[in-house]
């Protein structure tokens, strides 16, 4: 055995190899990036749950020869080409059988994305956890749940401008509905090339709302408007909480077909809670089954983040477009707020319409935070939630109908 | 493409704004109908709880027993009225008060707690 050849051969095997090849470098870049993403999430602690995973799928996806994550492949799926296996075997329709057995693990995990599963699980979680109450107290504030969509479709007809094409468009509109499992529904239905860039800005700004929103909320609204104490609410009846999920899947459902997976899974979690049989399932739904579909989701939409597909003026493109939609959604939260402000002649405080972005439930304390510091005796979280739950839906509603008009 | 709607693939700017202003259409309208069906909904269990102590008393005709009046706990000294103000908040601002005076809640009689607004 020539020992010197064997070691020039596990040399240019080994993955260290790869970083000297053709675009290596892109690889490296890509490293740091997930290091910094690391970084923000164990340290700065934005999001951490889905950063961590994100970051480590995209350090994982990054090492070469590491083979866990396969974009030809997956290219080839969406685009229903044939696909050459590493031992020469045409695949000309692929399916998920053969994936399993073609891809590497991250590719596995990756299914339950592109068929929907995770997101639609993650919604499980959030029903379980989520207090329809103060939206059947207070249902006007549905309306400040669709306000909150704007920058859904200001981002999506800037992207259109910026010659997205209109898939795309509408992945990045979603970004403005401040909610992740959505966003990343929509993405892998219509623009699955994205769905890194679209995954990163989403939470990313979902973790930055309580920088982004403060100063729009200044600027959108008088110190007087944000001094409104509002009234408390009636009390929602047991019966009320236990027939809305049912009421609001067969109705948004029936409406729009396309939002089932989404509004299904939210509304069956949130009956698991509220019906008071299913305690076990609602603890599962909200806790064991939500933070093992966390650990899926993130890894295997981390693996998406591809050197040669991540590094390109669209994901800079995606992160300022991501932005303004965020930015742009809180602003027509808040006008829809001063709308109701003036209608009530004054009794509705406009600060909680900035939680109709959804992000449950960041979104309503950041307008409790800002409402208390104008007046220390005012407590608008309660307020603020049903704004906040009314984005949820509202969110999945514009994510259903974008998915009518550009879905196959 | 798989599950894509090739003919909107490109669409022109016209077409984008069209889209864009049905889109934000459709999420007020879908969440305008829906709030009808919540507060129909609630109207409805509203009246329900409204019809249920209206229909009680009529169903016996035997001369009705005495009410009785539940035991009150021990230290209690009559009902206290809330106004605008959350259970909860009561009990922290009774809990708040007899720290303040030293002494026991129970040797300390509440009437009424009421939300001042501020002017």
């Amino acid at each position: 055995m020539n020992i010197m050849e064997t070691l020039g051969k596990l040399a240019s095997e080994s993955g260290f190899a790869g970083f000297l090849a053709a675009g290596g470098w892109k690889n490296l870049i890509m490293i740091a990036l997930a290091c910094v993403l690391l970084y923000l999430g164990i340290v700065k602690k934005f999001e951490p749950l889905l950063l961590v995973g994100i970051a480590f799928g995209c350090l994982l996806t990054n090492l070469p020869g590491a083979g866990m994550y396969h974009l030809d492949m997956w290219d080839a799926y969406v685009a229903g080409t044939s696909y050459t296996t590493a031992a020469g075997e045409v695949i000309e329709h692929l399916s998920f059988t053969d994936i399993i057995h073609e891809g590497g693990l991250l590719d596995i995990f990756y299914i339950g994305v592109k068929a929907g599963v995770y997101p639609s699980l993650i919604f499980m979680g959030v029903g379980a956890m989520t207090d329809f109450g103060p939206l059947l107290a207070y249902p006007k504030s549905l309306l400040l749940g669709a306000a909150a969509q704007l920058g859904v479709f200001v981002a999506f007809f800037g992207a259109i401008l910026l010659g997205f094409t209109g898939p795309e468009a509408a992945s990045i509109g979603i970004i403005g509905g401040a909610d992740g499992p959505t966003a990343i529904f929509l993405t892998t239905k219509l623009a699955p090339q994205l769905l890194g860039p679209i995954a990163i800005a989403a939470y990313s700004y979902m973790a930055l709302i309580p920088m982004i929103q403060p100063p729009i909320m200044k600027l959108m609204t008088t110190p007087a408007m944000r001094q409104v104490k509002m009234e408390q609410r009636r009390e929602v009846s047991k019966t009320e909480k236990i027939v809305f999920p049912i009421v609001v899947s067969a109705f948004v459902i029936l409406l729009l077909p396309s939002t089932a997976p989404l509004i299904g899974c939210l509304m069956l979690g949130n009956l698991f809670r509220e019906c008071g049989v299913t305690d076990r399932l609602s603890d599962t739904a909200q806790n064991a089954l939500m933070n093992i579909v966390t650990i899926f989701l993130a890894t295997s939409v981390g693996a998406t983040m591809v050197a040669e597909r991540f590094l390109s003026l669209n994901t800079i493109k995606i992160v300022v477009l991501g932005l303004v939609a965020f930015a742009i959604s809180t602003a027509g939260g808040l006008l829809g707020g001063r709308v109701m402000y003036r209608l009530s002649g004054g009794k509705i405080n406009p600060l909680i319409g900035s939680a109709g972005v959804s992000a449950v439930p960041m979104a309503a304390r950041v307008s409790q935070d800002v409402g208390r510091k104008y007046n220390k005796t005012n407590y608008l979280l309660m307020h603020a939630m049903g704004p906040n739950v009314a984005g949820v839906i509202g969110s999945a509603i514009a994510a259903g109908f974008l998915l009518s008009v550009f879905g196959g | 493409m798989n599950g894509i709607n090739e003919a909107l693939l490109h669409p022109g700017v016209g077409t984008g704004a069209v889209i864009a202003v049905l889109g934000y259409a459709v999420v007020f309208l879908g969440l305008v109908m829906l709030l009808a069906v919540v507060a129909v909904m609630g109207k409805v269990m509203a009246s329900r709880r409204k019809a249920a102590p209206a229909a009680a008393p009529a169903a016996p005709e035997a001369p009705a027993p005495a009410p009785v009046e539940k035991p009150k706990a021990k230290g209690t000294a009559g009902e206290l009225k809330l106004y605008n103000v959350s259970e909860r908040d009561a009990a922290l601002v009774m809990a708040i008060v007899a720290h303040k005076l030293g002494k026991p809640v129970n040797e300390l009689r509440f009437r009424s707690i009421k939300e001042v607004e501020e002017k």
